[in-house]
Formats: C-alpha cells, sequence, structure tokens
C-alpha cells in the first residue's frame, strides 16, 4: 500500500504541473483584467500596476516567475487585497471551509447512511419510502433556497441563532445543516442503491443461511459493500466540502475559502485564482487516494494497483 | 485484525463525539440570545453592514465606497463634511484665505495629532500629494489631483521636481494649494479620499514610499488621524474601529467605536438586520424595497444619490449613427412605469444627465416621453413602423435589476417602435471588456459622481473622457464644458452648462432612465445619521439612543 | 462447453446465460418495469409533464408579455399562477422554463451518463497504467475553474444550446467515471467475468454485455442525481451569460427568481419549486424503478 500511495504522490507531480499551466492559459485567454472597473483607469496607471505584477512580461515569463515563487511556497501577493498575500488569505480562510466542511460532511454521511440503509431492508415499502422522500428534500430544494428558509424561520421568527456570521459555536448550526442535508441526499440514494446491489449477492444469503442475525447481516457484511458508490462520490464531494461552498458562504456570510475560488475567478484576480486551484487540486489529488485506499480497504477482493 | 478494529472504534468515537458537540453548539442557540445591537446601544457601538470585504483602507489605492466608509472613520482630511448638506466645515485646516483669482489657497493646520501621537504637519498633506500623483503606485483616482500646477504633468514624468507642482509646505501648519483654474467647488473636492493624508513615517517603515505592496495599511501599521482607530480586521468578516483618544474633537465623538461587517449579498445583510445584528445596512434588495415603503416601514432610508443608470449608444454603427433614430428610441421609453413599477424605491426618472438639485444645479432640458413623436422620427429615418430596422441587443452585467430594466424597455420598444431588440448579458469583466472596446450596440450604464457638482457628471461626455464609450464627440460640448471650468461666476457657469446639457439632451449619445437612490435600513436608535447625496455619514455626529 | 457445465452449477452461470440472451434480458427487464406501478406513473407523470410544457406555449399566454401596472400579484382566475415582478403570467413561464429545463437536464445528463460509463469502465477494466492516466486526467478536469471556463466557451464559441450541454457534460461525467470505475474495479475479479473470460468472449462483449449491466444500479441512481444538479447548473451558466437568454427563462431561473423574494411574494418560489419538485420525485421513482428492473441478481429473487 506504501508503494501505491508513493506512486500516486510521484503522479500528483505532472499532474499539478498541467493544472497550473492549463489554468494559468485560460485565465489569460478569458477577456477582462485585474484591473479594469467600472470607472476605467488611466493607461499610465494600467501601465504601472501591470509592471508591479510583471504583468507587463512575456506570458511564458508571468508563468515562470509565478512557478519559481509558488514551488518555494510563496503564491504572491493578490491583486484586488492589496496588501495581503494569497498564502494568508488561504491560510487564514481554510480553517473555516474545513470546519465547516467537517461539520457538514457529519451530517451527510450520518443522515444518508443511515437513511440509504434503512431504505435498502425492505425495498418498496413505507419504511423505504419515508426515509427516500425525506432525502429528496436535500435535492428538490436547492441550497440557496434551504439556507434562506433555515434563517427565516430560526434566525429571524424563533431568534435562535445568528442569520450571518461565524462568529459563535451556534453559527455553525445552520450553514452545517444546509450544506449536509444536501450531501445527505446524495449519500443515503447512492447507498441505498448500493445495499440493494450487494444484498442480492452470494455472500450475503450465504451470511443469511448459516444464520447470522438481519442486523448483523447488514452492518457487517452488505454495509461493506453497499456504501462502495458513496466512497467513489465522497472523494471529489469531500474536496468541493473542504475547499468551501461559494453559495452557503455567501449566504450565512462565512469568511471561508470557497468565496475565494469562485470571486478570484470573476475579479481575475490571477495569483489568488492560481493559487485557490492549486490548493483545490491538492485537496482533490489526496482525498480521491484516500478514497481509492477507502474502495480496496472495503473489497479485501481488490488490490492497490 | 486488531488494529482495525482500534480504527474502527476510533471512527464510531469520532462520530458519537463529534455527534454530541455539534449538539451541544445547536442547544447553545436556544435561551436568551442578547441581540448584538442591544448590546452595542449599551455599549455605544455602532454595527454596520459595509458590502463586500475592501480591497484596502489605503487612501491612494482604493477606489470603492465601501473602503471611503472606513477610511473616513480612520482618517480626516483638510476639511471635513457637513453632515446633512455636505457643505464642507473645518477639518485638518482650522482655517483658509482663498485668493482673489481662486487658485491659491492656503490652509492653516490646527494643532492636531496622529493615533501615534506624532503632529500633523502640512509636509505630510504634501507628501500624501506627492504619493498620489506617483505613477508607480498605480492609483486609479491620481487624476483627481491633477488641478493641482503641474499636478498631471508630475504624473506623467514631464515634472521630476515635486517642488514645481502646487502643493507646498510654508511651515509646519501652512499648506499652500496653486490650482490651474479655479474651481468653485474645490473645498468639496478635497473630501475625496485621494486628497487624504498618510502618514509618511509609518508608510516608509513597511516598504517604499510609492510601492503598492506596502504593508503600513493593516492592523498594528496602521496610523490615523481621524475620530477612530483600527481595532481589528478579519478578512470577509468585520473591521472594527475604537474611539481616537488623541483625535483632536475627541470631545464630540460619542461613540465608542464602529464595527464594519463585510456581508456581501444585500440579502444576508438584510437577514441579519431583522436577527438584530446590525443596526445599519449597506444597502437593500430591490424586492424588499416597495415592501418596506408600502409598509411605511419608519427604520427605512431612502434619500436621492448622485448618479445616474443610462443607455450609452454606440453611435458609431448604422441605424445609431443617425440622431432621430436615438431620439426615438429615448422618447420611446415610459421612465414613469419604470421607477413605479421596476425598480420601485421611489427613484426619479432621469430625462438628461444631472441629478436634480446638484450642488444648486437643476436641468432645464428633458426628453419627452411622446411615443407618436418617436414613431414620427423613426419613419423619418427610414424605419416607418420599425420595419427594416437593425437588429440590436442591449448589453448589461448580470444582475436582476439590470435584467427587468432591460425586460421592460425591450418590450416598450417592441410595442411603441415596433423594433425587436435582443438582451445579452456578461459577466462583470467580460462586460466591462465589452464596453470599454466599443463591442456592443447598446450599453447599460452607471455612472456616479466623485463631487457634489454638475462637472463630475459634464466631464464624462467630452470627447476625451476614457469613459465615453459611445464614440459620440462634440467640439461645441467640449468647448462649453472648458468654457465652465474657466468662468469664475457660479451663476454664469451653472448657465454654461444648461447650454452643453442641451446638447447631450438633443444628440443623444445616451439615454437617461432614472436617477439613483440610496436605500437602506436603520435601527431608530441610531441618531445623528443623515440621508444625503452621497451618502457620507461623518461618524463624529452619530451616536446611539437608548 | 465443458467449461459451461463445470461452471453450471453457480448462480454466475446463470447470469452468464441470461446476460449472454441480450435481448431476453431488456425484454425480461421491461416486463419487470412495467410491473412496478410507482416507476410507471413517475415516469408517464414526467412524460405528461414534457408535453404539456411544449404545448403550453401555443395555447397558453405568451410568457415574456409584460403589464408592469399589474406587477406581482397572487394566483387568481386570471393568472392561475400568480404573475411575477414584471406582470408576466407565471404560468406560461413555467411550462416555458420547464421546456428548457427538462431539456438541458436530460440531454446533458445523457452526455455525462455515456462518457462516464464508457471511460469509467474502460479506465477500470484495462487498469494499469491506462487507469492511472485516466483517473489523472479526471483529476486535472475536476479542478479547472469552471467559471472561467464557461467564459472561454462563450467567448470563442458565442451563445448556443448546444454549448450549453457540452459545458454541462464537460463537468458532470467525472464523478460518473469514478462511481463506475471503483463498481468496475470491485466487479472484474469475481468469477462471472473470468467466467466469461475463460468462454473466451470478446473484450467488448464482455466489457458491455457483463461489466456494464453489473454496475448499472449505481449509474441510473447517479444519473438521477444529476439532473436536478444540471438543471441549477444552468442557472449559474445563465449568470455567465451562456445560459438562456431574457426574457426566455427555465426552472433554475425562475426559482432564482422566487428565493429573492420568497417572502414577497411566495408563490413565485413554490410554483416553480414544486414543479420541479414533483418532476425530481417522478424521475427518482422512474430511476429506482429502472435500477430494480435491471438488477441482473436481484431479477432471480
Amino acid at each position: 500500500m506504501l508503494r501505491f500511495v508513493a506512486i500516486r504522490l510521484l503522479q500528483a507531480i505532472p499532474v499539478l504541473l498541467i493544472i497550473s499551466v492549463v489554468t494559468f492559459l485560460m485565465m489569460k485567454a478569458a477577456p477582462g483584467g485585474p484591473f479594469d472597473q467600472e470607472v476605467k483607469a488611466m493607461d499610465e496607471v494600467i501601465a504601472a500596476l501591470e509592471a508591479h505584477y510583471h504583468l507587463d512580461k512575456p506570458a511564458i515569463q508571468q508563468y515562470l516567475i509565478w512557478l519559481g515563487n509558488a514551488i518555494q511556497g510563496d503564491l504572491g501577493p493578490s491583486f484586488k487585497y492589496s496588501n495581503r498575500s494569497v498564502n494568508e488569505l488561504i491560510a487564514s480562510s481554510f480553517p473555516v471551509s474545513l470546519e465547516l466542511g467537517l461539520w457538514a460532511m457529519m451530517i451527510a454521511l450520518g443522515l444518508g447512511i443511515g437513511a440509504g440503509v434503512m431504505a435498502s431492508i425492505r425495498p418498496n415499502t413505507t419504511t423505504d419510502y419515508l426515509p427516500m422522500s425525506v432525502a429528496m428534500i436535500g435535492i428538490c430544494v436547492p441550497r440557496f433556497v434551504m439556507g434562506p428558509i433555515l434563517i427565516l424561520v430560526f434566525a429571524i421568527y424563533l431568534q435562535w441563532y445568528n442569520a450571518s456570521g461565524w462568529f459563535f459555536a451556534s453559527d455553525r448550526v445552520l450553514p452545517a445543516l444546509t450544506l449536509g442535508v444536501y450531501y445527505a441526499a446524495y449519500v443515503a440514494r447512492l447507498t441505498r442503491g448500493g445495499m440493494l446491489e450487494v444484498l442480492g449477492q452470494d455472500y450475503i444469503r450465504t451470511a443469511r443461511a448459516k444464520g447470522a442475525s438481519e442486523n448483523r447481516v447488514i452492518l457487517r457484511h452488505a454495509l461493506k459493500g453497499g456504501i462502495r458508490p458513496v466512497v467513489s462520490f465522497f472523494g471529489p464531494a469531500m474536496a468541493n466540502l473542504l475547499a468551501g461552498s461559494f453559495i452557503v458562504e455567501t449566504i450565512f456570510q462565512i469568511p471561508g475559502l470557497g468565496r475565494f475560488f469562485i470571486l478570484s475567478a470573476f475579479n481575475r484576480d490571477y495569483t489568488m485564482l492560481l493559487g485557490t486551484v492549486l490548493f483545490y487540486s491538492v485537496l482533490i489529488i489526496v482525498l480521491n487516494l484516500i478514497a481509492d485506499i477507502v474502495l480496496v480497504w472495503l473489497n479485501p477482493r481488490m488490490r492497490f494497483e | 485484525m486488531k488494529s482495525r478494529d482500534l480504527i474502527k472504534l476510533l471512527l464510531y468515537g469520532l462520530a458519537m463525539l463529534g455527534g454530541g458537540v455539534f449538539l451541544l453548539y445547536a442547544l447553545s442557540g436556544f435561551g436568551n440570545r442578547p441581540r448584538l445591537i442591544d448590546q452595542g446601544v449599551k455599549d455605544k457601538i455602532l454595527h454596520m453592514g459595509n458590502g463586500s470585504e475592501p480591497s484596502g483602507i489605503d487612501v491612494h489605492l482604493t477606489t470603492g465606497v465601501q473602503e471611503h466608509a472606513i477610511q473616513m472613520a480612520l482618517t480626516e482630511g483638510l476639511m471635513s463634511e457637513d453632515p446633512i448638506t455636505l457643505d464642507p466645515v473645518p477639518g485638518m485646516a482650522e482655517r483658509w484665505d482663498i485668493s482673489e483669482d481662486g487658485t491659491v489657497y492656503t490652509f492653516y493646520l490646527r494643532d492636531a495629532l496622529w493615533s501615534n501621537g506624532d503632529s500633523v504637519t502640512a509636509q505630510d498633506f504634501a507628501l500624501s500629494f506627492k504619493r498620489a500623483l506617483s505613477a508607480s503606485i498605480g492609483s486609479e483616482y491620481s487624476y483627481m489631483l491633477f488641478p493641482l500646477v503641474n499636478g498631471e504633468a508630475y504624473f506623467k514624468g514631464e515634472v521630476e521636481d515635486f517642488d514645481q507642482v502646487g502643493a507646498k509646505a510654508l511651515d509646519d501648519k501652512t499648506l499652500q494649494i496653486t490650482l490651474e483654474y479655479s474651481i468653485p467647488y474645490f473645498l468639496s473636492l478635497i473630501n475625496h479620499h485621494s486628497w487624504y493624508p498618510v502618514h509618511i513615517a509609518s508608510v516608509e517603515a513597511n516598504g517604499g514610499f510609492a510601492d503598492r505592496s506596502n504593508t503600513w495599511a493593516r492592523l498594528g501599521t496602521f496610523v490615523g488621524n481621524g475620530p477612530f482607530v483600527l481595532h481589528e480586521w478579519n478578512v470577509n468578516s468585520v473591521l472594527s474601529v475604537r474611539k481616537n483618544p488623541l483625535y483632536w474633537d475627541a470631545d464630540s465623538v460619542k461613540l465608542n467605536g464602529i464595527n464594519f461587517y463585510h456581508i456581501e449579498s444585500l440579502d444576508t445583510e438584510e437577514r441579519a438586520f431583522r436577527a438584530g445584528q446590525i443596526h445599519k445596512t449597506y444597502k437593500l434588495p430591490l424586492p424588499k424595497i416597495p415592501h418596506y415603503i408600502a409598509e411605511k416601514d419608519p427604520r427605512l432610508l431612502n434619500a436621492p444619490y448622485l448618479g445616474t443608470y443610462q443607455y450609452a449608444l454606440n453611435t458609431s454603427i448604422k441605424g445609431l449613427d443617425d440622431k432621430r433614430v436615438r431620439k426615438a428610441l429615448s422618447m420611446s421609453i415610459d421612465r414613469d412605469s419604470i421607477v413605479r413599477n421596476v425598480t420601485g424605491a421611489g427613484e426619479f426618472p432621469s430625462y438628461s444627465i444631472v441629478p436634480p438639485d446638484c450642488a444648486g444645479y437643476n436641468s432645464r432640458s428633458k426628453v419627452e416621453y411622446d411615443v407618436p413623436e418617436a414613431q414620427r422620427l423613426l419613419a423619418e429615418a427610414g424605419y416607418p413602423g420599425g420595419e427594416g430596422f437593425p437588429k440590436f441587443s442591449i448589453l448589461y452585467n448580470t444582475l436582476e435589476s439590470h435584467k427587468s430594466i432591460a425586460e421592460a424597455i425591450q418590450q416598450m420598444w417592441k410595442e411603441n417602435l415596433g423594433i425587436e431588440v435582443g438582451l445579452e448579458n456578461q459577466e462583470w469583466k467580460v462586460y466591462l471588456d465589452s464596453k470599454v472596446r466599443g463591442d456592443f450596440d447598446i450599453v447599460r450604464f452607471g455612472w456616479i459622481g466623485d463631487y457634489v457638482d454638475p462637472n463630475t457628471f459634464m466631464d464624462l461626455y467630452t470627447g476625451n473622457s476614457g469613459n465615453n464609450n459611445t464614440r459620440w464627440a462634440s467640439k461645441e460640448y467640449d468647448s462649453l464644458v472648458v468654457a465652465a471650468s474657466k468662468e469664475n461666476d457660479p451663476e454664469k457657469r451653472l448657465e454654461i452648462f444648461q447650454k452643453a446639457e442641451e446638447i447631450l439632451v438633443d444628440e443623444v449619445p445616451f439615454i437617461p432612465i432614472y436617477y439613483y437612490m440610496s436605500t437602506y435600513l436603520v435601527d431608530q436608535r441610531v441618531k445623528g445619521l443623515y440621508p444625503n447625496l452621497l451618502d457620507h455619514h461623518p461618524y463624529k455626529h452619530v451616536y446611539l439612543e437608548e | 462447453m465443458s467449461d459451461i457445465a463445470d461452471i453450471s452449477n453457480s448462480q454466475e452461470a446463470i447470469d452468464l446465460a441470461q446476460a449472454e440472451k441480450g435481448a431476453s434480458l431488456w425484454q425480461d427487464s421491461w416486463r419487470r418495469l412495467r410491473k412496478n406501478h410507482l416507476a410507471v406513473s413517475g415516469g408517464a407523470i414526467l412524460l405528461v409533464t414534457g408535453f404539456i410544457c411544449l404545448l403550453g406555449i401555443w395555447v397558453g399566454q405568451p410568457h415574456d408579455a409584460q403589464n408592469l401596472d399589474l406587477g406581482a400579484t397572487a394566483p387568481s382566475a386570471e393568472h392561475w399562477l400568480g404573475t411575477d415582478m414584471l406582470g408576466r403570467d407565471l404560468l406560461s413561464r413555467v411550462l416555458f422554463g420547464g421546456r428548457i429545463s427538462l431539456m438541458v437536464g436530460l440531454a446533458a445528463t445523457f452526455v455525462s451518463l455515456v462518457i462516464g460509463v464508457i471511460y469509467g469502465t474502460l479506465s477500470g477494466y484495462i487498469g494499469g497504467k491506462v487507469d492511472a492516466v485516466m483517473m489523472r486526467i479526471v483529476d486535472i478536469l475536476y479542478t479547472i475553474p469552471f467559471i472561467i471556463f464557461v467564459i472561454l466557451l462563450m467567448v470563442f464559441f458565442g451563445r448556443n444550446l448546444f454549448l450549453i450541454f457540452a459545458a454541462i457534460g464537460a463537468v458532470e461525467w467525472l464523478t460518473m467515471a469514478r462511481i463506475v470505475r471503483g463498481q468496475v474495479l470491485s466487479v472484474k475479479n469475481e468469477e462471472f467475468i473470468e467466467a466469461a473470460r475463460a468462454l473466451g468472449l470478446s473484450q467488448a462483449r464482455i466489457i458491455f454485455r457483463h461489466m456494464i449491466p453489473n454496475v448499472i444500479g449505481p449509474v441510473i441512481v447517479y444519473a438521477t442525481l444529476t439532473v436536478p444538479a444540471v438543471m441549477l447548473l444552468e442557472a449559474v451558466l445563465s449568470f455567465l451569460g451562456l445560459g438562456v437568454q431574457a426574457p426566455a427563462t427555465s426552472w433554475g431561473a425562475l426559482i432564482k427568481e422566487g428565493a429573492d423574494a420568497m417572502e414577497e411574494y411566495p408563490w413565485m418560489l413554490l410554483f416553480p419549486g414544486g414543479t420541479l419538485a414533483i418532476s425530481l420525485f417522478c424521475l427518482n421513482f422512474l430511476g429506482d424503478g429502472l435500477r430494480d428492473a435491471l438488477d441482473v441478481r436481484r431479477s432471480k429473487d
């Protein structure tokens, strides 16, 4: 397994390089620059700004300058927030997204796997339809509707929680629910599908035939195979969760990374965009790797390859 | 398999612990939650929403309204503003002399201190102006200081010695400013943040004098001379300031501090207001405004704002190069209906460019809503009943309100003139790019005045204006705007503006739609905060009443 | 033939035999699906909804006729679902939006399904270096900043419906591919695949006849989850200027508008949101029915 991990990490190097080159090229090709504003600045000002951030140099040189610094761990200054560095902005916002993401993941897995397993025990009966219909709420109600509804009910009418911000422990509750319920719906449906797939298999029949209790069959034998699709789904989903959700962070005004990820593209904040993309790439690579390891762990017949 | 069991146990344990902690978090919301604004009233801390995260607080680097709102708390210029009329009142300058011809201003500074105890000197101002005019810093607002003698030349590198620029410290407390020509609104002009002073020693201690990446304007290193000092700054969350005991007029500052909450979404902000987290919102989302107006909610403040919402026309393309067509398009828009039914915040329909009551100026010329005349003009131009009219589209940056207005106007043109125009939305930066490159037929455009004088609007459509994207220019118009700038008699000057505006209304390089309003919610315990044209609220007049 | 005799006792042989009679497998599935009333009614409602959306454009009020002075009004005899802020009939807008949303939702999902299943199966089945390269490409595509990608699409190709499918299909197949690959990896070492290999069946035959039917369950489930994601993603594309152009609309755009005014004009959220929810419920019942019907293992019960 160590060999497997090592190979994957080695593969990550060219992947990260390709990602940064592609992002850089796309970013340069997109119309509009970091210093375009409603009131157009004078040509001299634009020239000074471009000189300051090396944007007056040939594209290849710009990329190499950025790469050189990035290898040394310096992602450069943010164009938009004039005296802050990209490192600093990521360092201050990632822990927030991480915390929110972990809470949301907990809710998603707890509710989702619970509902999915329950539904799969007796498919096409009430114990299937009820949890699955509840799970559908997460799918039918988009987050930009769910968030405001939770705020209206719990923050404005009941006055239990704050409507926005990330100051108190209780500020975690509503955003985590908004995000968690959405992913829970995916997890629930994927779990149900996976479980039904597995429950028909021989080894489950064998276990049943051997007289194992139903609980034991489900929890010990079936669940392992049943959550495989969830694991495949959860690698990238988890990266999305940890990198922060733009929608939820905006609705609840949470100072997380997800907002920078999207806004840097809108602001054409080149260094910030490259920095967040790179950071996100690392997350994706690591979490997909973990997902692949868990897949093998769940299925003894599979090998690391 | 021992280690596997251990991992399992650990995972279960973690899950239980997580669930428990989350439950605790959830429960901590119950019970009597003290509302932030009630606590704020007790502590004399004003909690206010302030738009999106500021790009910084260095007065030479920022362009936005939310940055200015913070800079006003931290820094004070030569002059300050009356909270109601915005008329200039003494700030760092205690008194001043103006020469006969209105080109030389001598400011006598009061004994004021920076927040680190240094005294505020005339040299601080002169050097600040030098920094603002240094091209290398890349300040978008450098041009605000171009009225200084040799200001523009210094910026462009044609003059290298700052001594030749019209800003001199005669001694520690006397500052002499020499202008290229007389500017009747000069004392208002210098209330713009680009004229604010910076603490030069701090600037130099944290990077180059005119280096954009200078890190002085941050918590810990920032030094100001305003009524408040920087206290806390969390990105995308809150920036708080506390009372500055060294401020020259500290006795009249009634607040102990202000917390600026940076809330990107207006809907989120409005909900935070209702949940009792902020005393004042930055703005109000459009669909909510008519509702608050209908309820006659006393917390709603709604005041004219110095800006014009308009559609710029690309006069270089066939069809729109014909004045009659442009006029017909403008005349067939029912602006009353738009402000009543679409925008709905009590905006005034716009028939020219300068908003009403702008420094005593009210436009005489206006374009009438006259459908038969519009149809006649269109027919005369060769498109009777809209026949053969080229297919244009209205370009706007993505925003629900821009979309609604464009949809309404599209329908009006269809019904009144029989012409079909398309709608096209673009993401903000793409839209800016299209606008500047002239890659549009009709483009939505908002113009906000920098200072309270018609000139800030008249400048926009001069031939050399960088923001006139219409490809329209008129020598006559340009010469009138120049003549106005040289006219010392206020009456005559406004008269020249009237003439210039007549040309704009007759030539229709753009279609005015409405004048902006600033609309926001303010808790009723907040006093001394008055609506005004620039939406500036000098904080030393603001207080909270229990 | 002795090979078959050797394994004829195992369940896999039955699967294999069944799978080899491809036509009857589909017939069987269809028969099972028809017996699932919930799935059948779900599918029927979806069809009817789609039909009404298409028809509504010709029989109802035009979706873009404004009545500014009327403004937003609650449901009434004249406007069954009320009107929006420009006084437009909400019913005709919901129907018009449905045409676009259903089309985008189903077509883009289909695109992502095809790409994802083929890509994931190949990657998992071939394995080794090919798998590693293919999956690293997926990693790369995951991280491409979507907003910039869409802006570039629009700049270079202009605005058209095909691009919407392309843009959405381009991102949505990635997770699908990962799920399929995960399933394939776990199935490929099972006995019935080895049996099929032993029989000397061609690779393509093994993949399409034996591999894909055995991973189809999670695929269908994830596809039904992709439809709502795609419909809402369409609204994001509209924001960037690539999606449908005003005054045309979609469910995603209508729900966004409704969400902004949910307290003042709740019907503007309720009706488009409700329509979307009903469609998604139907789709999921249909999807579950399909999954059950196509499940080669359960079919023996």
